[in-house]
């Protein structure tokens, strides 16, 4: 017992010291002081509790749902909440509660097929105009302005119209829409990075504009844009569940909350159940990303 | 002294360059808008031919149309006669209302603009109050329930809690009244001069019309205004947390300053710079969740005129709509930026 | 009655609660201030501002402020309520900053930030305040008060900026000025014109001035005593002729000659600069 809280006291000592011996050390300790800091903010702990959750719910879906999400009874349509559907039914005889469960694996491919999409496009489009400057950065911040003038739900609706509406061409419009704000933070942070001192010394050392960009600028946007796209996702799960709801993103019978609570619309007056869990569901989630990024913009993102 | 004098000297020409600057911004801008727009309609996979002629019109009626449209010239021509209609205020005719595209945006703007105007003030109200509460006791718990509070709003689809709003305060309370603008018995008392009712009833004297309008639009308003809150409270946090580390507050508290004046007078007076910045923003923002909340509560506005447009493929009412909504942007940016820098004697 | 020090303090500590630990930023520091020019000398971090801010009230929120007493013209400092720290604060003890460009009020004109110091220690109308803020613009030798009562404090110059700090921290009459590196910030040319005004004004007044700089010339010549500040802690007090006084050296403090001894002197120019040795067990 006692050897245990030695060895993790060693740990302990060993990353939080004032003098690490290597690199390695240095940056291991970086982040798990940034993990005691993100450990001590309960609201953020909550946000990661309910993402993890939401990994482990999608991952495990048909072991959690008791009933098959797409499957029509339409003997049981509309049922209350009760012991067999904890959720109730929908107007298809559908037990919610298993369409709520599978329907964490629609937002899931959504935020990550954005969020992948997204992220590098920023990135390379931010770091190139703030780092290369001139008309390369007039250029591109200029798309980037026309992008950042359209509202980006009319635009995607814009584009989901154009393309035809379905799951792949909502993730394409979000996708298309929600780029500018990555390339602005990408471009800012760049431009306070090269103008450091520190990039003038790598500079003076003869490393290679790639070397700079690759290893000192790109891992020093980073922190913000991992914040950003965190605290994005939860903007990515309403627009997904706005355009659901207005019939343009997953199609039926696809479980997808946001085309669920449009579906139990016409019945919220009396049967209240059917546009009220999908809708919990995406507060809960959404608010779980956003507490996450939160807390992570507290330690990784301090200015 | 020599330095005061300079920069007052400069002002003028100071004031010239950020004005052809800001300009061709703009004009690019919106260039750029239309671009995107005019691209839109030629991806889009639904023949602009049809919509006009009907599916079931003789070959040589469907030509004539095509080139009354333009459609047999190459791309850029057809993107230059699309300037030129919209300069010249002609933005085509709808499918649906068969009406022009430009009428109607003139009947359902106003009714946008009056949501959205009262969902930003509310914002403004609660938002900005609320963030200064939660910048001044930083950390503690006063900070903790706004940031929960704000995440909350970020995090809540508009068009369920619009939905949540008429189950429990139209259906279950009877508080507001339901969905719509106005009830069916007020329709044609108040004759529409500026096309915001409430505003026009209040001219003419119409209160008890007056108050029906309100009790449409308080409930949709209030959802609206819910995101403004969220939005304008983590901004107002933020922009105060800055401004009360800086110097001349330490400054303002040496002179013996009670701290509700170093807060409000001092610290507060410095964040209103970028904080007129983010009003705009949220303004913009409002706009843009009009589109669902329109459609849940059946408010006859531009939101709703665009998703109808859009689900029923109607080209020319999308594009117009679309178009407006960007320009409106583009004023609001423009706007706020000026105000800006108007509050800030640095960048007056 | 008369030699009644104005502000005593005994044992002054100041302690930061971080999640990594306890930072000591004073750790018991003790002195007496009378009419007079008190020197606080320090290398960054030493605790030398913290000590002024202690006395204001004005450690921010993790901060506590604890001592075995802290008085002003006898009244207790310790046991007076916030507010009464308060009603203290520019009236009684008053406090120049470093910076001009950032300790004033950028969305304010200058004018108004003096008038607003004077008027909330005195019962004035809005003229009355105005002609107060200009005899006292006057009063540190700006030769058109009228106009500069006008600008915001991005149209003036770091020097003319000090010279409005100083107003508007004296208008009110303390008895007790902190000057908390008060021309650090400025050009080398402008600087002793600010000493110059400020001496005046504190002497005229009969003040009592604590003189926080890094800078040991400077406090050597413009202060009658000198406390050298290490890790939050006195090293010594001395009186600041002594300071260059080389038959005292012996009688000195390690840390005290080793301050002096990385100073350039032209009379005696070095081939190499001493570096400042520290000895942890000074702070013991």
């Amino acid at each position: 017992m006692s050897d245990t809280t030695t060895a993790r006291t060693g740990w302990h000592d060993w990353l939080i010291t004032n003098e690490p011996a290597s690199r390695r050390q240095a940056r291991l300790g970086q982040t798990y002081r940034q993990w005691l800091a993100f450990r001590r903010n309960p609201a953020a702990m909550i946000g990661l509790a309910i993402v993890l959750l939401l990994l482990l719910v999608a991952a495990f879906a048909p072991l959690i749902a008791p009933h098959d999400p797409i499957a029509q009874a339409l003997d049981q349509r509309l049922l209350p909440p009760s012991a067999t559907y904890w959720f109730g039914t929908d107007s298809l005889g559908r037990d919610i509660f298993s369409r709520v469960v599978y329907g964490t694996r629609v937002t899931l491919v959504i935020v990550l097929l954005v969020v992948v999409t997204v992220g590098p496009i920023g990135l390379l489009i931010g770091c190139a105009a703030g780092y290369l400057g001139g008309w390369v950065d007039v250029v591109l911040m200029r798309i980037t302005d026309v992008f950042l003038a359209f509202p980006r739900l009319v635009l995607a609706l814009a584009f989901v119209a154009a393309l035809g509406p379905g799951l792949e061409n909502a993730v394409i419009a979000i996708a298309f829409t929600a780029w500018p704000p990555y390339a602005r933070v990408a471009r800012a942070e760049t431009l306070v990075i090269r103008n450091a001192d520190y990039i003038a010394a790598v500079r003076l050392q003869g490393a290679s504009q790639w070397r700079i960009v690759w290893k000192h600028v790109v891992p020093m946007c980073m922190p913000s844009l991992i914040v950003r796209s965190t605290l994005d996702m939860a903007g990515i799960i309403l627009t997904a569940a706005g355009l659901g709801f207005l019939g343009l993103g997953a199609q039926p019978p696809i479980p997808e909350w946001g085309a669920m609570i449009s579906a139990g619309r016409e019945q919220i007056f009396d049967q209240w159940w059917v546009a009220t869990f999908p809708g919990i569901a995406i507060c809960v989630v959404a608010l779980g990303f956003n507490l996450l990024g939160d807390g992570l913009r507290d330690v990784m993102d301090a200015r | 002294m020599a330095a005061a004098g300079k920069s007052w000297a400069g002002h003028g020409i100071h004031w010239g360059r950020i004005a052809t600057r800001e300009l061709s911004t703009v004009a690019i801008t919106i260039f750029g808008l239309l671009l995107v727009t005019f691209l839109i309609a030629r991806v889009m996979p639904i023949d602009p031919v049809l919509a006009v002629v009907g599916d079931r019109a003789p070959a040589d009626v469907y030509e004539r149309a095509r080139l009354d449209l333009g459609l047999d010239k190459p791309l850029w021509h057809q993107f230059a006669i699309y300037i030129g209609k919209v300069f010249s205020g002609d933005l085509g005719t709808s499918v649906l209302t068969a009406q022009k595209v430009t009428d109607d945006i003139k009947t359902v703007f106003p009714a946008t603009l009056e949501l959205a105007t009262l969902g930003t003030l509310i914002g403004v109200l609660i938002g900005v109050p609320f963030g200064i509460i939660a910048a001044v006791y930083q950390g503690r718990w006063p900070d903790q329930i706004a940031r929960v509070v704000g995440l909350l709003g970020y995090s809540v689809p508009v068009f369920w809690v619009g939905l949540m709003g008429l189950l429990l305060f139209y259906a279950k309370l009877g508080w507001v009244a339901g969905p719509g603008r106005i009830s069916v018995v007020w329709q044609d008392y108040v004759t529409p001069v500026t096309g915001i009712i409430m505003l026009d009833a209040a001219m003419q004297g119409e209160w008890d019309a007056f108050w029906d309008a309100f009790s449409h639009l308080v409930l949709p308003a209030s959802v609206l205004g819910l995101l403004s809150i969220a939005y304008m409270s983590r901004m107002t946090r933020s922009f105060m947390i800055n401004e009360l580390q800086q110097q001349y507050v330490i400054a303002a508290r040496v002179k013996g300053l009670s701290e509700f004046r170093v807060v409000w007078r001092h610290a507060l007076r410095n964040a209103i710079v970028p904080l007129v910045t983010v009003i705009a923003l949220s303004y913009m923002h409002l706009l843009e969740g009009s589109v669902l909340t329109e459609t849940i509560f059946a408010w006859p506005g531009l939101g709703r005129y665009l998703t109808n447009a859009l689900l029923n493929a109607d080209m020319n009412a999308v594009l117009g709509g679309t178009l407006v909504v960007g320009a409106v942007f583009i004023a609001v940016n423009l706007f706020s930026d000026m105000i800006g820098r108007l509050a800030d004697p640095r960048t007056r | 009655m008369s030699d009644q020090p104005l502000l005593e303090v005994d044992n002054l500590r100041v302690n930061f609660h971080t999640p990594t630990g306890i930072v000591r930023a004073v750790r018991g520091l003790s002195f007496a201030l009378g009419r007079e020019r008190l020197g606080i000398v320090g290398e960054s971090g030493s605790g030398k501002s913290m000590t002024g801010r202690a006395i204001l009230d004005l450690i921010p929120h993790p901060g506590e402020v604890l001592a075995d007493g802290m008085r002003y013209r006898g009244q207790d400092l310790l046991t007076m309520d916030k507010r009464a720290r308060r009603k203290l604060r520019g009236r009684h003890i008053s406090m120049v900053m470093q910076d001009p460009k950032f300790s004033l009020n950028p969305v304010q004109t200058v004018g108004q930030q003096i008038a607003e110091a004077y008027r909330v220690h005195h019962k004035a109308s809005s003229r009355e305040a105005k002609e107060r803020s200009l005899a006292m613009l006057e009063a540190v030798q700006i030769r058109e008060p009228a106009r500069v009562y006008e600008l915001y404090p991005h149209e003036v110059s770091g020097g003319m900026g000090q010279r409005v700090m100083i107003a508007m921290m004296l208008i009110a009459e303390p008895d007790v000025l902190i000057a908390d590196e008060p021309t650090s910030a400025l050009d080398v040319t402008v600087q002793l014109q600010i000493l110059k005004i400020m001496d005046d004004l504190v002497t005229s007044r009969g003040m009592g001035l604590i003189f926080i700089s890094h800078d040991l010339h400077l406090v050597q010549s413009f202060c009658d005593r000198v406390i050298v500040m290490y890790g939050g802690k006195a090293m010594e007090t001395l009186p600041a002729a002594e300071l260059a006084d080389e038959s005292a050296r012996a009688r000195r403090h390690p840390y005290t000659l080793g301050l002096l001894g990385c100073l350039p002197d032209l009379d005696h120019p070095k081939a190499e600069l001493a570096t400042l040795k520290r000895d942890p067990a000074w702070l013991a």
